[in-house]
């Protein structure tokens, strides 16, 4: 039973706070990216102009985040082979009272500390490292690292997702199929992985965003790569209506990615 | 849909190669936090705590803790008071322009940290510090760390009103009771586990956070993160940071831990 009026006396403190500690900060820089730089300060003056946003669509710029919507890619689809058939055996394969087990081992990492989990790749990958120890190699600093620590980061984002997937699609379902003379690989692409859709969609949401903006663990484990999150770093200081245009590009693209998966019916329950 | 054993054999064995994958990164830091080569060369030539007792006399890494402790106290107690007035709003209530309302609550962690930060900077620049002679400092990390704490403690109570229901609350208003009676005498004492889970772990976040941080901290208070962060890159302080960073870690996982406890089992999930 929910009651039909506005309860302004439980809004009035965090919503004042949202407006005047976020909403502002935010509405302020976006209104940023239209403005220019003083050539000899750095400072920023109120003139309009659109060229931030059409120095975007300059080689340089369209090549990082060409770059950046890649690995954002791979990323998504790495944490996606990888979860599905791990969050398949947590919720089917495994005994039942491992289960909250595995949860709980998925769980940590999540919390765990973001930062020296991407410090962590760095001594994986380091020369004289463990991967170079133990494989005989490393691929070193850069794109691959990048996409290797990134996957790492956002796995339990994917993988917590898909498992309440699994929880929810009914035993009945895969037997009927069965029963009806569907094999095992038929039953996967045709009954499991449909009603699994939503969740992997919502689970993409989240690596594929955060991956988008992340400048931290691509200035760790990237070496000299460039990315979209690195270029806001950079221009921050000499030029932020730039950078604010760079983050605005961002923003945008998450919005559009945002649309299409609300498409499928998969941000519907979250 | 019936599994042949040697599925299920390949199934097993992939999912020990995933926990190895999430866990060996972590237990390596954890190794070389007592690995006497300075490079950490691997496998290690041997073992030392001298890092630990290094770390533990270090300066920097002190007073960073204690930055961080602060500010997440900080970010906690006003995340805790808004979080749970928006959840007992938008889960009990029907009015114009709640769906607006709730987009703008879970925007803080939608959107990437930089752009956050970016604007908590700027905003810190033009306002903060020449009209109200605020400089980017303890203060201003806890406003920023605030504004996405509140997303964990609005996720936990909102959970948690949605699964009692209100019928309780409609039977106290029934007996008579004053709307400020019900909510101290049956609503707060309901939400109360999910209200500590919240906030326990608007701490680890707040704890854990480097994006927002390294645009709103000042270069005087660096949180523990920022700390790592700064002497990373420098090899001679390289033994000091892996110490630092299995602290970090160790201080991170506890609220997961805790808030299982109290909040059952979706509250850690509360950060997706």
């Amino acid at each position: 039973m929910r009651q039909r009026r506005t309860p302004f006396g439980l809004l009035a403190a965090p919503m004042a706070w949202l407006v005047v500690a976020y909403l502002g900060a935010l509405v302020a820089i976006f209104a940023t990216a239209f403005f220019t730089t003083d050539p000899f300060t750095n400072k920023v003056v109120t003139t309009f102009t659109t060229e931030n946003f059409s120095g975007l669509f300059t080689s340089t710029y369209l090549r990082i985040i060409g770059r950046t919507l890649l690995i954002a890619a791979l990323v998504t689809i790495l944490c996606m082979v990888i979860a599905v058939p791990f969050a398949y055996f947590m919720a089917r394969v495994a005994p039942r009272r491992l289960r909250g087990v595995l949860v709980a081992a998925v769980l940590v990492p999540l919390w765990a500390s973001y930062l020296v989990k991407a410090y962590a790749w760095r001594a994986m990958l380091q020369p004289e490292g463990v991967l170079d120890s133990v494989f005989g190699g490393t691929p070193g600093y850069g794109t691959v690292a990048v996409v290797l620590t990134l996957t790492y980061l956002w796995l339990p984002y994917m993988i917590l997702p898909v498992y309440s997937g699994f929880e929810r699609l009914p035993e009945a379902h895969l037997e009927a199929s069965a029963d009806l003379g569907g094999s095992t690989a038929t039953t996967f692409r045709r009954i499991v992985l449909p009603s699994l859709t939503p969740a992997i969609v919502a689970g993409s949401v989240f690596t594929f965003s955060l991956s988008l903006g992340d400048y931290i663990a691509v200035q760790i484990v990237g070496g000299k790569l460039q990315v979209l999150g690195t270029a806001v770093r950079q221009n921050i200081v000499l030029d932020l209506p730039f950078a604010a245009a760079l983050g605005t590009a961002s923003v945008v693209i998450m919005v559009v990615y945002l649309t299409l998966a609300g498409r499928t019916g998969a941000l519907d329950n979250l | 849909m019936s599994l042949s054993r040697g599925t299920k054999a390949a199934l097993w064995g992939f999912a020990l190669l995933v926990l190895a994958f999430v866990y060996v990164p972590i237990a390596v830091v954890a190794l070389n936090s007592f690995n006497s080569d300075r490079t950490f060369g691997w496998p290690p030539p041997s073992l030392t705590t001298k890092w630990w007792s290094v770390a533990m006399h270090a300066e920097g890494p002190r007073d960073a803790l204690w930055t961080s402790v602060k500010a997440g106290v900080g970010a906690t107690i006003i995340a805790l008071v808004l979080g749970a007035l928006l959840a007992l709003a938008l889960t009990r209530f029907d009015f114009f322009g709640k769906r607006v309302i709730n987009l703008l609550v879970i925007l803080p962690i939608a959107l990437p940290g930089i752009v956050t930060g970016i604007a908590l900077q700027s905003m810190i620049q033009n306002v903060l510090q020449p009209v109200l002679g605020i400089n980017a400092g303890l203060f201003t990390i806890i406003v920023g760390h605030a504004t996405f704490c509140v997303v964990v403690v609005f996720n936990n109570v909102s959970a948690r009103l949605r699964r009692m229901g209100a019928s309780l609350e409609a039977a106290s208003a029934d007996l008579g009771a004053r709307p400020w009676q019900t909510m101290r005498l049956v609503t707060l004492p309901l939400v109360r586990s999910s209200l500590v889970a919240g906030a326990v772990l608007a701490f680890g976040l707040s704890f854990d956070e480097i994006v927002v941080t390294t645009f709103t901290a000042g270069p005087g208070t660096p949180t523990l993160p920022i700390w790592i962060f700064n002497n990373l890159f420098r090899p001679n302080q390289a033994p000091v940071v892996n110490v630092v960073a299995v602290v970090l870690v160790l201080i991170s996982i506890l609220p997961v831990w805790a808030a299982q406890r109290l909040g059952g089992e979706a509250a850690a999930e509360s950060r997706i």
